[in-house]
């Protein structure tokens, strides 16, 4: 080697080094992947009984042979499991308050009227949606499953037979969220919290073994340090996504409506944004666990007031505008999207100018504040 | 190298230029604590260098500010003529450092961790390999070298420290406390190495508790509560405090430490 050996960048060596250690700490690399494939698997198990025999009181003020044949096809998808028959509005409300029901049918007296005459029918399914997380998204589901086939199964024959339409009415979270709703966002909070914990327990963990001394004697740069750290998990950030968005789908039926490309680019800014911000704990603590409580006290504004949780218009003002400080909030718009509404990138420029904002500045700082220095 | 002399007295300097280390009223305050308090040496090119004193009497704090590791609160210091404030870069080039904690990868093996290092001092290629080659050789390193670092014990363990560190062939090389730990026959064999280095050229800096070790070294420092104490060779510094060995010149000064404190 010449002497400009010196000035040769020495990344290679620095991320050779972390894919050995990371190939051998095979723990750590099964939670970074097994954490969300388990959380996801978890979220759809607890969908899925709640979707099953969810109590039901009918309230039916049509009393016809279509009312009656309606509500056993709901009854046979398994979804409800008819709990008892209330008279009048005030006695549903009676049934859902006192828990005795989750979910209601309600059949308006026109019902059959309307079939015969080819108008559209509706019934209604009012569902106690207070648990957004869990109950009202699966009762959606189920509520789109049984119209489906209702419309089957009330008029297999024709195709210009009258639709009957089942409306889904939340009580008690009118955004009514569906797990294809919150899927998406998961995978923003997902990552959010493994690179964000991931990066700054690196560091933190190399000034706890001691090997950090050792390292920043010799002459490899801080940027090289700090990209050899990096890199490999904007890797792990990939796989991460990948598997959440091939589980959402298997599991939940999320739609890709848009560009996977175009979601994979755009998600590099939220990527880096994170790891940015891993590093600057980092450069803020001494120890692993001082590392994992300042990224958590990081990571809950980001889950709770992102719009993951709670709608953004449904929080005060104060809230909304932490909230625009905050990556995730970006993040979700380009994720739903780009998944649900399959927009392209003219539509979420501005989101993916911010993200970019986020990440240079939070790598400036962090690079700024990181020092080849012990303490 | 002229006699041992108090801190309070400046040192009559050899020429600084010439100097593989330099220090000037180099002080550290960390807090309330002043580790480093004023340390004025030098220490000559090719020369085998002991620090000794107490535990907490500032050794590792030095060392550290010469390898830039921590930035001197005050005072001048220079390493193979570099500042150590302004030219840290520099100064990392030229020096070895074995931390006074085990520093290497536990998760890596031998032969990953000295490919590592090896790779950070600028070494690639055929030059590389030559020099791992000779490392895993000279320090007998080589039946292990597929070995987990974590599963070696303390004298191996010291080698495969010393190797990385001598890697890029360093003009000066601090050891912090290298043989602590590590069996009598493993010191000796450390120590063998430490003189073919030396004999090389290489300006030697160790810190140690064993006054056997202090007297294989061409000159000694004393260190008490961050201020240097006495500086010369072993003869030399015995002579001054009256006292027949180092060991017996160390409990005495502990024990004026102490009369200070009580
Ligand atoms: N990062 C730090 N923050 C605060 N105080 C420190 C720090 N590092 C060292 N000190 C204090 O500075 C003093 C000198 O410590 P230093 O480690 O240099 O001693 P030492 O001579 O190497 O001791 P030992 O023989 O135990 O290794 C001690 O009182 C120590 O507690
Ligand atoms: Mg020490």
């Amino acid at each position: 080697m010449t002497p400009s050996s010196w000035r040769r960048s020495l990344l290679w060596p620095m991320l050779r080094k972390e894919f050995i250690q990371m190939r051998r700490d095979r723990l750590t690399f099964a939670l970074l992947i097994g954490i969300p494939v388990i959380q996801l698997t978890l979220f759809g198990y607890a969908i899925r009984t709640e979707v099953r025999n969810l109590p039901t009181v009918v309230l039916d003020e049509s009393r016809s042979s279509d009312s009656r044949s309606l509500i056993s096809v709901m009854e046979q998808t398994q979804n409800f499991r008819i709990a008892g028959q209330a008279h009048s509005r005030d006695e549903v409300r009676d049934w859902i308050e006192s828990g005795r029901a989750r979910a209601a049918i309600v059949i308006p007296p026109d019902f059959q009227r309307d079939l015969k005459r080819h108008r559209t029918a509706y019934a209604q399914v009012i569902v106690e949606a207070a648990d957004p997380l869990a109950s009202s998204a699966a009762i959606s589901g189920a509520a789109l499953a049984a119209s489906v086939r209702v419309n089957a199964i009330l008029d297999p024959r024709s195709t210009r037979s009258p639709p009957v339409e089942v409306r889904v009415r939340p009580w008690y979270n009118p955004a009514l969220r569906s797990s294809v709703y919150i899927v998406p966002g998961l995978i923003g909070v997902l990552l959010s919290i493994t690179l964000l914990l991931v990066t700054s327990i690196a560091i933190a963990r190399e000034r706890e073994r001691g090997t950090f001394e050792q390292l920043v004697v010799t002459p490899v740069s801080k940027t090289d340090i700090m990209l050899g750290k990096l890199l490999p998990f904007v890797a792990v950030g990939y796989i991460q996504m990948t598997s959440i968005l091939i589980l959402g789908r298997v599991l939940f039926n999320v739609p890709i409506r848009g560009s996977v490309l175009l979601l994979y680019v755009l998600s590099l800014g939220f990527i880096v944004a994170n790891l940015g911000a891993g590093l600057l704990v980092s450069t803020l603590v001494e120890t692993q666990l001082q590392a994992m409580q300042l990224s958590v006290f990081f990571l809950l504004p980001n889950i709770l007031l992102s719009g993951f949780m709670f709608p953004l218009d449904a929080m005060p003002r104060v809230a909304q505008w932490i909230s625009y400080a905050l990556p995730l909030t970006y993040y979700l718009k380009i994720l739903r999207g780009i998944l649900l509404k399959g927009v392209g990138i003219n539509a979420l420029w501005h989101e993916t100018l911010i993200l970019i904002g986020f990440a240079t500045a939070l790598i400036v700082v962090s690079v700024k504040r990181f020092s080849k220095t012990v303490t | 190298m002229t006699a041992g002399t108090v801190s309070d007295r400046p040192l009559e300097q050899p020429e600084s230029a010439s100097a593989a280390v330099h220090t000037e009223k180099l002080t550290k305050v960390f807090g309330s604590i002043t580790a480093v308090d004023g340390l004025t040496f030098d220490i000559g090119r090719g020369e085998v260098f002991g620090m000794l004193g107490p535990n907490g009497s500032g050794k590792t704090t030095t060392i550290r500010m010469l390898c830039g590791l921590l930035k001197p609160t005050s005072g001048a210091a220079t390493v193979a003529g570099f500042d150590v404030k302004t030219q840290g870069e520099e100064i990392r080039r030229n020096i070895g450092y074995m931390s006074q904690r085990f520093g290497m990868y536990d998760d890596m093996t031998v032969f990953e961790n000295l490919d590592f290092y090896s790779s950070l001092y600028g070494l690639g290629g055929d030059k590389k390999r030559k020099r791992m080659d000779e490392l895993l050789d000279t320090q007998g390193l080589r039946p292990w070298s597929g070995q987990l670092v974590g599963t070696l014990s303390g004298g191996w363990k010291q080698r495969i420290s010393l190797a990385c560190a001598i890697a890029h062939h360093p003009a000066i090389l601090f050891l912090d406390e290298p043989t602590a730990g590590v069996d009598p026959a493993a010191r000796r064999r450390f120590w063998d190495m430490v003189y073919e280095l030396a004999s090389g050229g290489t300006t030697i800096l160790v810190t140690t508790h064993y006054m056997d070790e202090a007297a294989r070294c061409q000159r000694i420092a004393f260190l008490s509560r961050g201020h240097l104490i006495a500086i010369g060779t072993s003869e030399e510094v015995t002579k001054q405090f009256g006292q027949p060995t180092i060991e017996e010149v160390f409990i005495e000064l502990q024990r004026r430490d102490e009369g200070v404190t009580a």
